[in-house]
């Protein structure tokens, strides 16, 4: 980093952790690669409605299973409908429901993981144990059990990846806790008269923040793993809506004649999960190189 | 002392297992609130959902049901089936041969290979082709097992037709025959395991490879090959086999979309359509298998690595 700091043309000393940050960020191909893929589908969910060509959801019974051509760039699903215009509508939910299960998980983590690295003890041991326990268990398999018992919609995906992501991300938020507990800011707040709460939430959190925010992003990419494949088997997002996974399921048993039904819907869902792997990695690099 | 240690691991394995049956009790018999009126619909008459209620027992307290079912489970009692009014075990023990099939493929065929991309990436550390294998793999293990076979089935079973489409082989089929129905959907789970090996065993080499002892075996002359042989590849696998472990933890999520989708009745299709039917005793018999499963895999790597590394063996860690 700091020949990457000299190349840029200050000296090092005079630039700040940020800027160097930036700089190297910058410098990451990975990082831009899938900063560019994430951006372009995320302009696709915000304005997909308007971006997409034809209407995602019109049936059209006089153009069934057409073949890409120059009036259906991507071909058309059973009923008709147009399936370029079907896949730039489909990063809408998922990058809805992914997200919003990230952050529960982070937010409820960061939390779980700086009561348990502040106080240890008997809290630590018993979160502990049950995190283990968690972790014998695949999430897709914690989420059927859950999902079977109190029903599908987006809300109960977010909450229940929400709920299994917070033991994971609260594991690595303890461990930078208890690292960050035995410095000598933490008990010069202790010695001014500082609460627990104070100590934990004001003096500890901003520094363990970054720790947090590489950790959202990875558990993002698993979360879209998992809305993607529980869309696909069912147990997530719900038609009508345009989403990959569900467009998947929809169209596999045509594979054999009709390969533009699930090619495309395939190739956007992998394009998305490996830009933000690309991200993590840039990420990684950049706060941990 | 390796006896020690591995009882300790056993006993920890247990604990686990205790605070798995409970969750996974909660899970099928809580959430639902009313368990007949989940499996009955809501359209279902109020005496029959109470009838059915008293039948199967969930009208009790929660601990007497609780201790019903875990101290059956244990005996190997698992339980009856409210989609098919039999008994879960004898499901739960064909399905899991299947899907222990299925998975014994996957693992032979990623486990050379992941450990073959991981040294060969170790070997060119900092280069253009090791970053290029690292970041292959950590894609690889982020797409989804159903695109992965949707691309995989589009290649070989529709365009090249090499292999069949789904792992439902004629009755009657030897054991070659099953293994061909078997690679199309082994090959998902060989992508996505394929970067967590190949990352492990690259990490193991790269610091056996820069250990004192493979130093001294350059040193004192050994060939190149003798030295990756018996220094640094004996040294790469031992965190190798735990990351195995894990992953067979990993892998039941794997198999309830890929039998699902390749038509394959193993243990991932049954919790899978457990859920589908809201047939809980076969989803909770269903899902502590595989915990069940996962805790056993644990304590085998530990056995493993204990026999695998010197200073366990010799009673000195």
């Amino acid at each position: 980093m700091t020949a990457a700091a000299a190349r840029g043309g200050a000296p090092p000393a005079v630039q700040s952790l940020a800027r160097e940050r930036l700089h190297a960020a910058l410098r990451s191909a990975t990082l831009l690669i899938g900063l560019a893929i994430l951006a372009f589908w995320s302009l696709c969910a915000l304005f997909g409605a308007r971006l997409a060509p034809q209407d995602p959801y019109a049936d059209n019974l006089l153009a069934t299973l057409a073949a890409p051509s120059a009036a259906h760039w991507f071909g058309t699903d059973q009923l008709g409908r147009d399936i370029f215009s079907r896949v730039i509508m489909g990063a809408r939910d998922i990058l809805i429901v992914a997200p919003l299960a990230t952050l529960l998980g982070t937010v409820a983590g960061t939390a779980l993981g700086l009561c348990v690295g502040y106080f240890k003890g008997a809290l630590d041991d018993v979160v502990s144990r049950i995190i283990e326990a968690l972790q014998a268990l695949p999430l897709v398999i914690v989420a059927l059990l859950a999902l079977a018992a109190v029903g599908t919609s987006n809300a109960t995906v977010v909450l229940v990846i929400g709920f299994v992501f917070t033991p994971l991300i609260a594991r690595t938020i303890r461990a930078a806790v208890l690292v960050e507990s035995d410095m000598d800011y933490v008990a010069a707040a202790r010695l001014r008269g500082d609460g627990p709460l104070a100590i934990m939430f004001i003096e500890i959190l901003p520094n363990v923040l970054p720790i947090a925010a590489v950790e959202m992003t990875v558990r993002l990419g698993y979360a879209i793993f998992f809305v993607a494949s529980l869309s696909f088997i069912g147990f997530g997002i719900q038609p009508p809506s345009a989403d990959w996974g569900i467009a998947i399921a929809e169209n596999y048993s045509l594979i054999g004649s009709y390969w533009w039904t699930v090619l495309f819907d395939a190739a956007a869902t992998a394009s998305l999960v490996i830009g933000v792997n690309l991200v993590t990695d840039g990420l990684q690099s950049v706060f941990d190189p | 002392m390796i006896l020690k240690f591995l009882m300790k691991r056993a006993l920890l394995s247990l604990i686990t297992l205790g605070i798995l049956s409970v969750v996974v009790f909660l899970g099928g018999q809580l959430l639902p609130g009313d368990v007949g009126r989940a499996v009955l619909g809501p359209l279902a008459d109020a005496r029959a959902v109470a009838v059915f209620n008293h039948q199967v027992g969930v009208d009790r307290p929660l601990p007497v049901q609780y201790w019903d079912w875990i101290i059956h489970f244990v005996s190997g009692d698992m339980g009856r089936s409210f989609t098919f009014r039999a008994p879960v075990a004898p499901f739960i023990g064909a399905a899991l041969a299947n899907s222990v099939k299925l998975a014994s493929l996957a693992f032979v065929l990623v486990v050379p290979l992941g450990i073959a991309g991981g040294v060969w990436a170790a070997r060119r550390a900092g280069r253009p082709s090791d970053r290029g294998m690292v970041l292959l793999g950590q894609s690889l293990g982020v797409v989804p097992e159903f695109i992965s076979s949707i691309v995989l089935i589009l290649i070989f079973g529709v365009w090249l037709r090499w292999l069949p489409m789904s792992a439902d082989w004629p009755e009657g089929a030897g054991p070659l025959t099953q293994v061909r129905y078997l690679i199309l959907p082994a090959l998902p789970l060989v992508l996505v395991f394929f970067g967590y090996i190949a990352r492990v065993a690259r990490v193991g080499t790269i610091e056996a490879l820069d250990a004192d002892y493979t130093r001294t075996a350059i040193l004192k002359g050994l060939s190149m090959a003798a030295v990756m042989r018996r220094h640094v590849l004996r040294n790469a696998l031992l965190p190798t086999i735990t990351v195995v472990a894990s992953l067979v933890g990993y892998l039941a999520g794997g198999l309830v979309v890929i039998e699902t989708l390749f038509h394959y009745r193993g243990i991932g299709a049954l919790i899978y359509s457990a859920a589908r039917t809201k047939d809980f005793p076969m989803l909770e018999a269903g899902v502590l298998t595989v915990g069940v499963v996962y805790a056993l895999a644990s304590v085998l790597a530990d056995l493993l690595s204990a026999a695998l590394n010197p200073r366990m063996r010799a009673g000195r860690a």
